[in-house]
């Protein structure tokens, strides 16, 4: 008799470590930490069990999304790693210390879809050349290539990566073009944040149960932040929904005095005042309560020697130049809204300037091809509420900042 | 229940729409089409409107316009 040996057993990560477990990015580091890929028959409902979002902003149902490009069959599966948002760093660091997890989940949705081909999109060389390295050394079936676009704000949108990987501009299309009924080469495609999908490869081998171990009952697993800013050890954290936002702080080395404010979800996201940063959590039912949500992972924060609405119109200034030039209200009114921040900020005393913003936000919000002038209001709209006093001393002709210099 | 939908990627600010249907359109201070009442971000028709409206779609000059179900 012939004892086949049995395949070791891989146990399933303890604790929130779970993406970045591996002790490296190699091939056999990563079969060594999770184990071979397994065949699931049911992909979707294992997603659907499990409650997964989307981890690149949107937070939408991973599982509805698989299933819509399912039923449509004749599928293409995109991995979206773009991470356009420079305060984001958490798709650069997942993609060069745990490409396998992000290759599986690939080779798992397309398995799921139908699909034979695959994209993995990156805006860094770096990331790009080691992801074709990395695909070199696999035997995998599905036919994956990797696809650089630029590095601009809105790149990372889903329009905009399937134009990029049709070869077009990598600009946003109008909201009537839906990629998952007509994407890459008309195909219906399936896009997913290059996290998700290493998520899925985490849930393929472990399970929903397992995978909802951690986070609150709205939201389950763990997610990828970047932290930055005033901060003494910036850098990647995997956290569980639900996590104290100061616990997060403390990790990267936050000074210990409060901070001035805390900007949660990047560029389109808004600011937590400090004095509320020990009450808040990094959940959807915490963050609602300062109109901001978890969306990328991004959190920066603001030290108390610098002044929160110069910060501010520097970003707003920095969104007005990330226009990608085809939606006139957009290419009008964020230059408009970011200059008159401007002003506020250096110290022109004219109080129609805080009218001037607040009508150029209403004036932008929703009428664009994608979610740029959306999110670039609600940032304002976030600046204007949570630094009301700054602006008010400003109008009186003084900074906060500098006068306690 | 009809609406509007602008096509911004196409857009010029021509602004034919809004003279052809200014009971939902009018114009912004670049010449961009935009809701003539505030309560009417959505851009809805009501059937009085329904023919100013299909009119204005179909003789928008970079199709950037269309009625929507």
């Amino acid at each position: 008799m012939t004892v086949l040996s049995s395949p070791p057993v891989t146990e399933a990560p303890t604790g929130t470590r779970r993406l970045l477990l591996a002790p490296g990015p190699t091939l056999a580091e990563h079969l060594a930490t999770f184990g071979p890929l397994p065949v699931v028959d049911d992909l979707a409902a294992v997603v659907e069990q499990s409650d997964l979002t989307g981890r690149g902003g949107a937070g939408f149902p991973a599982a509805r999304k698989l299933r819509g490009v399912t039923r449509l069959g004749g599928g293409v599966v995109v991995g979206n790693g773009a991470e356009g948002e420079p305060l984001s760093d958490k798709d650069r660091v997942l993609l060069l210390s745990a490409p396998h997890l992000v290759i599986d989940g690939l080779v798992l949705t397309a398995r799921a879809v139908g699909a034979k081909e695959a994209y993995l999109v990156t805006a860094r060389p770096e990331v790009a050349r080691h992801l074709r390295r990395e695909l070199s050394l696999r035997r995998d079936r599905l036919r994956i290539r990797v696809v650089e676009v630029a590095d601009r704000f809105v790149s990372g949108e889903e329009s905009a990566l399937v134009n990029a990987v049709n070869g077009r501009p990598g600009l946003p299309s109008d909201r009537s073009v839906r990629v998952y009924e007509k994407g890459v080469k008309r195909r219906p495609t399936l896009v997913h944040n290059v996290e998700t999908l290493a998520h899925i490869a985490l849930l393929a081998r472990f399970g929903a149960a397992w995978f909802a171990s951690v986070g609150t009952a709205d939201e389950s697993g763990t997610f990828l932040a970047t932290v930055g800013g005033a901060v003494s050890a910036p850098g990647v954290f995997e956290i569980a929904h639900g996590t104290p936002l100061a616990s997060l702080l403390s990790w990267a080395g936050a000074d210990a005095h409060h901070p001035q404010a805390v900007l949660v979800g990047g560029y389109h996201g808004a600011w937590v005042p400090g004095h509320l940063v020990g009450s808040t959590r990094m959940s959807r039912a915490s963050l609602s309560a300062h109109s901001a949500s978890v969306g990328a992972g991004i959190v920066a924060v603001l030290g108390r020697d610098r002044c929160g609405l110069v910060e501010s119109a520097g970003v707003a200034s920095y969104l007005a130049g990330q226009v990608a030039g085809q939606c006139g209200p957009c290419i009008n009114g964020l230059p408009r809204m970011a200059d008159a921040l401007q002003r506020l900020a250096r110290g022109e005393r004219d109080p129609r300037l805080v009218d001037e913003v607040g009508r150029m936000r209403q004036l932008v919000v929703g009428r664009g091809a994608c979610a740029h002038p959306d999110g670039t209001a609600r940032f304002v709209a976030s600046t204007m509420h949570v630094f009301a006093d700054e602006v008010a001393v400003h109008l009186g002709g003084g900074c906060s900042v500098q006068a306690a210099r | 229940m009809s609406r509007l939908h602008v096509d911004w990627t196409r857009c010029d600010g021509h602004g034919l729409c809004a003279d052809l249907v200014p009971e939902v359109l009018t114009r912004d201070e670049w010449g961009y089409p935009m809701p003539s009442s505030p309560d009417n971000r959505q851009l809805v028709v009501g059937t009085a409107v329904m023919e100013h409206a299909r009119r204005a779609a179909e003789m928008c000059p970079l199709l950037a316009l269309k009625l929507v179900s």
